[in-house]
């Protein structure tokens, strides 16, 4: 059993000295506190607040840590943001690339309207202010994957700033004990994706493909108003759900549509902000909180021994668990930007600033978008606890896993049964063997028609519980077959027959005459006992409530 | 495109002739003062190189920055001249002067639509690369890193 360990674990919104078990499961319901890399993609933020508290040392200091994101957005759209060529995930290399993407002499950038759309779509879901007049401007640097030299960026005056996300924390032991927090958008931009290098390390070369050049990005930019890396993980959770809700992203991490950079700092709470550093190359959700709480501990660390932060860029390795820094950064970048000269400042228009006569194909209406906008995860979640009675933590489950909610509301279309019951069907038996398989919603074997037939048949009591969940196994494994099908060949239907019921608990309170005088004395299991021996003699066919009825019905005769 | 060229130089000179009008006018109010403001940005202000002398550490990070090779003395003092030309415009007092962004800020911006109309032309592009592996453009790994200033070897460019 290894010595406890000290570790730094986030209480509150505090990050504070405990000490932790390396590695005893016994006696102490110990507080996991931080996960260290050892242990595989767990939550790594400490949700005990009095157990930590009263193991902490006294006289020591509190650490307070500052987190802000760079959230970078793949636009869904047909074609890149300045040039007609093709956005698509797999093509062959460079086959995607127009003159202008690959920054060809005498090519100019053309503003995708789509673009433009999905900017003030994604700015009003957030609560921003969308700027009427927003400007573009070039941010210089040099690396083979940016052919022309710089980017097309809007740093002077974005498309939308000063809104607001709000997404959800667990704070306590419990998954029920969630609170809202709200993050503040600075701003959101249009810009420009560089193209992708494959490093090819043994014969020393980069392989560039363009293919990605120029795709249209809206960087949403959040104020550092987040403390620790399961916030930061939250709150990237709820703006994919936001984008895929609104159809402006797919915002699928995997394929590199949603990427996330950090800035992380730490600092004695009532103290000014320390030196932040940058953690780039944040492409997976599972280890974007595990990152950022490595970094912060890794300050920590640092400034508790004495040494300083350097202001650098870093980055994840997913193998080691922990931030290295990056080479090629040396020092402060400067970017010496400048207005893009081939475009004029981008205007939008609200209903009353609509100029007459003009060609809607070029105007773009606010108001107009803004009646449009597609219902969000939050309204949704709202309804769903309004109409079915849901807890909010079973709202959350049900949006989190694609196509989940249709399936949930396809099954209460079909089904007479209660919707608590569907939920608890749905959460805890369907989601749990497609996890147990690794299955997607849309790759379940079991269609929503099929439970649906199945809660009946359990409404009805034409079966018990325990009856239905073998029928649900069976339902996984083969199919085609009908839950009535399976009820009745398996035989699995329930005892309907009152009198052969009575007959059972008759012949079984005979053939048990001890269990019986137990009973009568008063002993308050013996009676459970009774119902498993008649379960049985049932071969599980009958309702332990009816029986439990019958049973004390006779017995108090 | 040479529509948009033409248009586009029109307009700056449009931008060229309001601004230059905008100048005599104030020149004219501010007469004295104008003069001395030019005065004072020839002999030049908070930088630590004093009178418009450019040192050797802003010349190496602007070498690095826009990867251009000021390879002598004389086009290290070009560049002090250019820039003392250009402080002149400091003479002219904007207080209240809305600042023009872009000589384009007249204009409507395009906006197209969503269609995919290019692509498909890897071969050609491929034409241009100096090496090509498997229909990728080949590049040294990251950037190259220039020599410091007093290991460089003083050499013309073309």
């Amino acid at each position: 059993m290894a010595a406890p360990v000290q570790r730094w674990s986030c209480v509150g919104k505090r990050w504070v000295l405990t000490y932790v078990d390396g590695g005893s499961r016994h006696g102490r319901g110990a507080a996991i506190g931080f996960t260290s890399r050892r242990k595989r993609g767990q939550s790594s933020v400490a949700q005990q607040p009095l157990i930590t508290a009263q193991k902490s040392r006294k006289g020591e200091h509190e650490w307070a840590a500052v987190v802000g994101l760079e959230i970078h957005a793949q636009i869904s759209s047909n074609s890149k943001l300045f040039s007609g060529s093709q956005v698509h995930f797999a093509a062959p290399p460079n086959s995607l690339v127009s003159f202008f993407d690959a920054s060809l002499p005498g090519t100019l950038p053309v503003l995708n309207r789509r673009c433009v759309e999905a900017a003030v779509m994604t700015g009003l879901a957030l609560n921003c202010r969308i700027n009427k007049k927003s400007l573009f401007d070039r941010k210089h640097y040099f690396y083979a994957d940016l052919p022309a030299g710089y980017q097309i960026t809007q740093q002077r005056l974005p498309i939308a700033v000063n809104g607001s996300l709000a997404y959800s924390v667990c704070v306590g032991k419990k998954p029920s004990q969630v609170s809202t927090k709200t993050v503040r958008i600075k701003q959101i931009q249009l810009e420009q994706d560089s193209g992708k290098s494959l490093h090819d390390e043994p014969r020393s070369q980069t392989l560039i493909d363009l293919n990605r050049a120029g795709v249209g990005l809206l960087e949403v930019v959040l104020e550092p108003d987040m403390s620790c890396g399961e916030e930061a993980a939250s709150a990237v959770r709820e703006l994919q759900l936001i984008l895929q809700a609104l159809g402006t992203s797919q915002a699928n991490m995997a394929e590199g549509q949603l990427r996330v950079d950090a800035n992380i700092s730490v600092h004695h709470p009532g103290e000014p902000l320390g030196v932040r550093t940058e953690v780039k190359n944040l492409n997976s959700a599972r280890f974007l909180a595990k990152a950022i709480d490595f970094e912060i501990e890794r300050q920590i660390h640092e400034l508790e021994n004495g040494r300083k932060i350097l202001n650098e860029t870093r980055s994840f390795d997913y193998k080691l668990g922990c931030t290295m820094p990056m080479r090629d950064k040396e020092g402060k970048q400067d970017y010496r930007f400048m207005p893009e000269p081939n475009l004029p400042p981008l205007l939008l228009h609200d209903t009353a600033s609509l100029p007459p006569g003009a060609d809607p194909q070029q105007v773009i209406n606010i108001d107009w978008i803004r009646e449009r906008l597609p219902e969000l995860p939050s309204e949704t979640r709202e309804k769903l606890i309004q109409q079915y009675g849901m807890l909010p933590e079973h709202s959350f489950a049900l949006l989190n896993e694609v196509g989940l909610l249709e399936f949930f509301q396809n099954v209460i279309k079909e089904t007479r049964a209660e919707p608590k019951k569907v939920t608890s069907w749905v959460l805890n038996i369907f989601l749990g063997f497609l996890k147990q398989q690794n299955l997607t919603v849309n790759e379940s074997p079991v269609t929503p028609s099929a439970l649906a037939e199945l809660l009946n048949l359990l409404d009805r009591k034409a079966i018990s519980s325990s009856a239905a969940k073998q029928v649900f196994e069976e339902l996984w494994q083969s199919k085609g077959k009908t839950p009535s099908q399976i009820v009745s060949e398996k035989k699995l239907e329930l005892m309907q027959d009152q009198e052969a019921l009575e007959r059972v608990c008759h012949t079984v309170m005979e053939g048990h005459p001890q269990v019986v005088m137990d009973v009568k004395r008063g002993n308050p299991r013996a009676i459970n006992k009774l119902i498993g021996l008649v379960r049985k003699a049932t071969l599980s066919r009958a309702d332990p409530t009816v029986i439990k009825k019958i049973l004390e019905r006779k017995l108090s005769s | 495109m040479s529509s948009l060229l033409s248009a586009s130089s029109a307009l700056r000179e449009d931008a060229l002739r309001r601004l230059k009008r905008e100048m005599r006018a104030r020149a004219v109010k501010l007469g004295l003062r104008s003069w001395m403001g030019w005065r004072r940005g020839l002999t030049s202000k908070a930088d630590p190189q004093r009178s418009g002398r450019v040192t050797a550490e802003v010349i190496e990070h602007l070498e690095r920055l826009a990867l251009v090779d000021f390879g002598s003395q004389e086009a290290v003092a070009r560049l002090e001249k250019a820039i003392a030309f250009a402080d002149r415009l400091r003479a002219v007092d904007t207080d209240g002067v809305e600042p023009m962004e872009s000589v384009l800020e007249d204009r409507c911006l395009y906006l197209r639509s969503d269609n995919v109309v290019e692509g498909n032309c890897a071969e050609v592009l491929l034409q241009n690369a100096h090496r090509v592996v498997e229909e990728y453009f080949v590049a040294p790994p990251g950037n190259i890193s220039l020599p410091k200033q007093d290991e460089q070897e003083p050499f013309s460019h073309n």
